[in-house]
């Protein structure tokens, strides 16, 4: 009988290999779907991702939009991995993207028509400042009344989806817009405009917030008392109560950075790939940064690369549809497969499995 | 603001039908939970019983077939979960959103091709003199059979959960599973048990939307109803009668919130909308808030070995 017996410590060799197994599991099934939806299943898994990255008809165009997609999904997985590693679970992240974007775009259009240096990064600011007030009202909920933060988070996304749509149709609609729902495109306004930075890379001054989040985790899990306190309350939280860690605090400050983070993010998007606030402006990035964060081992710099190849199935999913007419819902699938198949060979980097002789009872 | 158009009879029988698959989710989530598993996959599962339901009921033209099959369309995707929770003591939360995600997609993708469609009508029940009384008449005794079905269920739950052996020995998985292992019983295949017992319950809710409260199939249309229904198991404080309370609350906030949006209340449309949402948080804070002199720090009382994976060390 094969039976599961628990390492003496997690096994490095299989942390590290767990994302790799899970990629490739997740292709196979991939294909195996691919083919029951009665396409090629090896060109739906090339299109998906070789094509973005290497084919000459495609690649000068989509490798620039890898880092568009990339951005918001590391930004948001950094700030939840912060979490996820205490025990803190943030799933309204969705809801946080949303509040910064209309703060952010908010402030900007608050400005309109000046022209300043200043309106960027008090927009900026703004955004953050949104998420992190979506994100305290769980954060302070579970604190004062230990209401379940999972629960608190997620059903404020809706109320963040109708506050959306409530400001598109009615405080920020565009004035100009001829009555449709909306707000002002903020690629018409200079000084609010997120654009790119160096032409056909994609990088924008969100992927530079990006890459500053990956290292600010990562200085806080290596080096810092406060990561230290995370990672200690996640694995053990007695030792953790022993050391004086306050649970409290870590709480507040865990919804905090992600709700900051997520806001940036949203701000971020708002002002630059997206333009504009509209009922349809959150696409699934708060929700797609989770699987991006247990993706990468909830490790900066494993987001990092994670964050990576969820936009190359992004962009790889448009693609497809694009060209083989595999519908959107399959790349959804697709993700969900993957995160089911990085749990499921989890397991391995704390247990080995064992051929045990029935006992007699 | 035409207040008298809104029929308190009416009302309530509307109440009834919009609790319906939330209840039947939440008392599906209740026996899982009452095992010691939290799932948070609920929204999942009911979309995917949503649309196995919606498909086969316009495929063989009964609904009745459709309802079986939404439950163990949804029963089959929660076995994913049982084993990847049960056997691979893989982290319960991460696993139960990887499975609402999962659902999400593979029910958007399953029902491309029936966007649109009308599904075959479910007749509602004709009780007689029943439905001949002024007012309760149309309020209780009009509605279709799956409506007192899972009355019945839950009161058949509760029943079950504190009156009978096997009631006993799920709440002795959840409270204490190292000490139930002791004793004999067989922790994971009861647990797997009490999961696709969930999994079929949810996707009767969702086959239940799609079939007869929409009904239609729409990519996500569940709308967040899983999570509603999870907020009602803690809500119910884990007691079946309780989470029938919540449903019903929760369901007539939603149906009072459209009549009201009907009457022309001038508040605009997205607030009405976002208040059952909003009341769902407000009764989690009361209900989870700790009491008045009470010293404890976890006043809930939830099954203590919700969440933990149980790993048999012999």
């Amino acid at each position: 009988m094969i039976v599961l017996e628990k390492r003496p410590s997690p096994s490095k060799l299989w942390t590290a290999l767990t994302p790799i197994l899970a990629v490739i599991a997740t292709m196979i099934a991939g294909s195996i779907m691919f083919a029951i939806l009665g396409k090629d299943p090896f060109e739906a898994i090339r299109t998906i991702f070789w094509d973005p990255l290497f084919s000459e008809q495609f690649a000068a165009f989509s490798r620039p939009q890898l880092l568009v997609k990339a951005t918001p999904l590391i930004l948001i997985a950094i700030g939840l991995s912060i979490g996820f590693r205490a025990g803190v679970w943030n799933i309204g992240a969705e809801g946080q993207y949303i509040m910064g974007a209309v703060f952010g775009a908010a402030v900007g259009l608050a400005f309109y028509p000046l022209e300043s240096v200043f309106i960027y990064p008090l927009m900026v600011i703004a955004g953050a400042i949104g998420g992190f007030l979506w994100a305290m009202i769980p954060g302070i909920l579970r604190v004062k009344f230990h209401t379940n933060e999972i629960l608190v988070s997620l059903l404020l996304v809706y109320v963040a989806e109708f506050i959306l749509a409530s400001v598109s149709l009615g405080l920020l609609r565009n004035p100009d817009g001829a009555g449709f729902p909306g707000s002002r495109n903020l690629k018409e306004y200079a000084s609010a405009f997120n654009g790119e930075l160096l032409v056909n890379t994609g990088i924008h001054w969100g992927t530079i917030a990006a890459m500053i989040a990956v290292i600010f985790a990562y200085i806080l899990f290596a080096r810092h008392t406060m990561g230290f306190h995370l990672r200690l309350a996640g694995e053990a939280p007695k030792a953790a109560q022993f050391a004086g860690v306050k649970p409290g605090y870590l709480v507040l400050f865990c919804f905090a950075v992600s709700g900051a983070f997520a806001g940036l993010a949203g701000l971020f998007e708002v002002s630059g790939p997206a333009g504009q606030i509209n009922i349809d402006f959150n696409v699934g990035y708060g929700f797609t940064a989770i699987i991006v964060a247990f993706l990468g081992r909830l490790n900066p710099i494993g987001i990092l690369l994670a964050g990576l190849l969820m936009a190359l199935t992004y962009i790889g999913g448009e693609l497809a549809s694009f060209m083989l007419g595999i519908p959107d819902a399959a790349i959804q699938a697709f993700q969900g497969m993957l995160l089911f198949f990085l749990l499921a060979v989890d397991v391995l980097s704390n247990y080995r499995f064992r051929l045990r002789k029935v006992e007699a009872a | 603001m035409d207040f008298s158009a809104i029929s308190p009879s009416l009302l309530i029988a509307s109440l009834m039908v919009a609790s319906t698959p939330i209840l039947l989710a939440a008392l599906g989530e209740l026996v899982v939970e009452k095992a010691g598993v939290l799932n948070l996959g609920v929204e999942g599962m009911m979309i995917m019983g949503a649309i196995c339901g919606f498909a086969t009921a316009v495929e063989t033209g009964s609904p009745a077939l459709g309802f079986i099959v939404g439950a163990i369309g949804a029963a089959a995707l929660s076995l994913i979960f049982a084993i990847l929770t049960q056997y691979l003591m893989s982290n319960q939360v991460a696993t139960g959103l990887a499975l609402t995600l999962f659902g999400l997609g593979f029910s958007s993708l399953i029902g491309q091709g029936y966007v649109g469609i009308r599904p075959p009508a479910v007749a509602k029940l004709d009780l007689g003199p029943l439905s001949e009384i002024p007012f309760a008449g149309t309020a209780f005794f009009k509605h279709d059979l799956m409506v007192y079905l899972t009355i019945g269920l839950c009161l058949a739950i509760w029943f079950t959960l504190t009156r009978t052996r096997l009631g006993l020995t799920i709440r002795a998985l959840g409270e204490n599973h190292d000490a139930a292992h002791a004793l004999g019983y067989k922790v994971i295949t009861m647990r797997i048990f009490a999961i696709l017992f969930g999994g079929a319950c949810a996707g009767l809710g969702g086959a239940y939307l799609s079939l007869i409260r929409v009904p239609q199939w729409t990519e996500g249309m569940t709308a967040g109803a899983g999570w509603i229904a999870l907020a009602i198991v803690v809500f119910g404080s884990w007691r079946p009668l309780r989470v029938l309370l919540g449903a019903y609350l929760f369901g007539g906030f939603t149906v009072l919130q459209l009549n009201l949006q009907a009457a022309g209340l001038a508040i605009p449309v997205e607030y009405l909308s976002m208040s059952p949402y909003i009341i769902t948080i407000l009764v989690l804070v009361f209900m989870s808030a700790p009491r008045s002199g009470s010293k404890k720090s976890k006043p809930l009382s939830a099954p203590a070995c919700l969440g933990r994976s149980f790993y048999n060390s012999n």
